[in-house]
């Protein structure tokens, strides 16, 4: 019995490794090269010979207005972070009156908010490219944030339903049974008792946003409103005969570091909420 | 109707109409806008000419090679993503859900590729492969001089590897979802009749798990279909690598020929429509069971 328990533990030990392996040789390979100075850049090393912090600090040199990246980089955060705010309040209005409220329609919000799940978004960029432009939305944030929107809200909308679900709402009874309006039972006593399915359905928002490129280089044409992931598709290296490698690489690293903050602090609520609803228990 | 549940009623309907409306605006507004825009000749370039033409975009689309070529590239790329997911993901699943310690390392380590950006992965795993930035050439068995962005399968591979390292993660956390319905005295019930592990898994688990493995294939298929991000960065479609996403985004955003642009948008749209259809009504994919991702 023992000796097997030994051998499980081998087995199991090297399958952690594996997959722990798997998932994170090609982030720490991105790291390497932008560590690596543009001469090494080519060496093929796993581990740079020598270690270099030029490729980061030419990203943010020459302030606002020289540097390729602070302006995408700002344009990213602002454009997420709104998003994320207005999809969060319209889909936690929206869950709480499926999970909470008898109304006819419910089943067809439901099954229209899959669908839109399941939209292609290429489909889309032809009319929305059209119209931004004769409605002066083309390369401005409204433009990005309004695709976000919709595209987010479905995921939005499932976790949150699934999240009030839960909620023990007998407290929402005893609050109106106490004189409390709906709309008061549901700010008092419904929301902090929600905060922690809303806080996981921003995060999963935010990646969605974070994560766009589609949209981000059909709808804009400059740093006035372009996305970290187009500005990098466009990443020129100092001369046209220099790879931007390590320019990318190094770009690459900052906006995969708070997607790593996120896993590190909330990977129970990450996976929480994207298993959220996938089977009814 | 009783006073209190037409009020009900009113609150519901005030809640959910700013995301319907949000949701209404950028889907069916504008695919509606794509189709008639698909029945015109609408260039940007040349806005003088123009008018209804009728069907000639999508004479134009299913009579071209490039549109057939790019439909193979697209279904080849997501049968094979889904097909190694889902074995990867399914083992995945089972080590987390097994694991007799170090969950919360595995469930962190996997949850990273799920968070990255696309077009970051798609450049780390480019600048891995590529001949002069990458390791992968020096690795043991692989030729010095593999040119893998040369040549159409070989560009393929990478693509594939890229996108099944993003996505498997997401495939494994659905189906991991699924595998921790099943009573586990199943499993004690069949230990004692003597069933091996493998019988287990093929009897007791895929059985059982179908629901959530459907779904799972639905939302990933559906996913795959769109790629976009990693080929763009990899290849631009270059050695023949074209997905129609990339086609159209070219028709539409680079040539700003809507018209055409816009046929390209709206037959997509019906093959993700029919692969939907596929999963619900062929295989029996219980949809209220799914998620979006």
């Amino acid at each position: 019995m023992e000796q097997r328990g030994a051998r499980d533990y081998t087995l199991w030990s090297i399958a952690i490794l594996l997959v722990v392996m798997f998932a994170l040789i090609p982030v720490l390979w991105l790291v390497s090269v932008s560590l690596k100075t543009p001469e090494a850049v080519t060496d093929g090393r796993f581990i740079p010979a020598d270690i270099s912090f030029d490729n980061y600090k030419s990203l943010f040199e020459g302030g606002i207005d020289e540097s390729p990246f602070i302006k995408p980089l700002i344009n990213s955060i602002v454009i997420a972070l709104i998003t994320t705010v207005i999809a969060i309040t319209l889909a936690a209005f929206t869950a709480y009156a499926i999970a909470r409220l008898e109304f006819p329609g419910k089943r067809v919000i439901l099954a229209g908010a899959l669908a839109i799940a399941m939209f292609p978004p290429i489909s889309t960029v032809g009319p929305l490219f059209d119209m931004w432009r004769a409605l002066g939305l083309y390369d401005t944030y409204l433009g990005l944030i309004i695709p976000y929107l919709t595209f987010s809200l479905p995921l939005a909308i499932y976790v949150l339903v699934a999240f009030f679900r839960e909620i023990p709402w007998e407290l929402e009874q005893a609050a109106q049974v106490d004189g409390a309006t709906p709309f008061q039972a549901f700010t008092k006593v419904i929301v902090p008792l929600a905060a922690p399915g809303v806080f996981t359905a921003a995060i999963l928002v935010f990646i969605f946003c974070w994560n766009d490129f589609l949209f981000a280089i059909s709808l804009t044409s400059s740093d006035a409103s372009r996305t970290v992931p187009a500005a990098l598709a466009f990443f020129t290296g100092e001369s046209s005969f220099t790879q931007p490698t390590g320019s990318i690489a190094a770009a690459a690293v900052v906006v995969t570091i708070p997607i790593i903050v996120f896993v590190l602090f909330f990977q129970r609520r990450i996976v929480a909420g994207l298993t959220a609803g996938a089977v009814k228990g | 109707m009783s006073q209190r549940t037409r009020s009900e009623r009113k609150l519901a309907w005030m809640l959910c109409a700013p995301a319907v409306l949000a949701m209404l605006l950028v889907t069916a507004y504008p695919i509606a806008y794509a189709v008639v825009l698909s029945l015109q000749d609408v260039d940007l370039r040349f806005p003088e000419e123009g008018g209804f033409v009728g069907l000639d975009n999508y004479t134009a689309v299913l009579t071209s090679e490039l549109w057939w070529m790019d439909m193979f590239n697209t279904v080849f790329i997501m049968l094979t993503t889904v097909a190694i997911e889902l074995v990867l993901g399914m083992a995945l699943a089972l080590v987390m859900y097994r694991a007799i310690f170090g969950r919360g390392l595995v469930r962190t380590a996997v949850l990273i590729p799920y968070g990255i950006i696309t077009v970051v992965a798609a450049f780390a795993w480019q600048f891995a492969f590529s001949p002069d930035t990458g390791f992968v050439n020096g690795l043991p068995l692989i030729s010095d001089e593999m040119d893998w962005f040369g040549g159409r399968f070989s560009s393929f591979a990478v693509i594939i590897m890229a996108e099944v390292w993003k996505t498997t993660p997401f495939m494994a956390l659905l189906l991991l979802a699924g595998l921790v319905t099943i009573d586990r005295q199943l499993y004690e019930a069949a230990k004692v009749d003597g069933a091996s592990a493998w019988q287990r898994f093929t009897k007791i688990t895929l059985p059982l798990m179908k629901p959530a493995i459907l779904v799972a294939l639905l939302f990933r298929s559906l996913d795959a279909f769109r790629v976009f991000d990693t080929i763009f960065v990899m290849t631009r479609g270059a050695q023949d690598t074209e997905s129609v996403s990339i086609l159209g985004f070219n028709q539409l955003i680079s040539r700003l020929n809507l018209g055409l642009g816009s046929a390209v948008s709206v037959l997509i749209f019906i093959c993700v429509f029919l692969i939907a259809l596929l999963f619900v009504k062929g295989l029996g994919a219980k949809l209220e069971e799914g998620r979006p991702g």
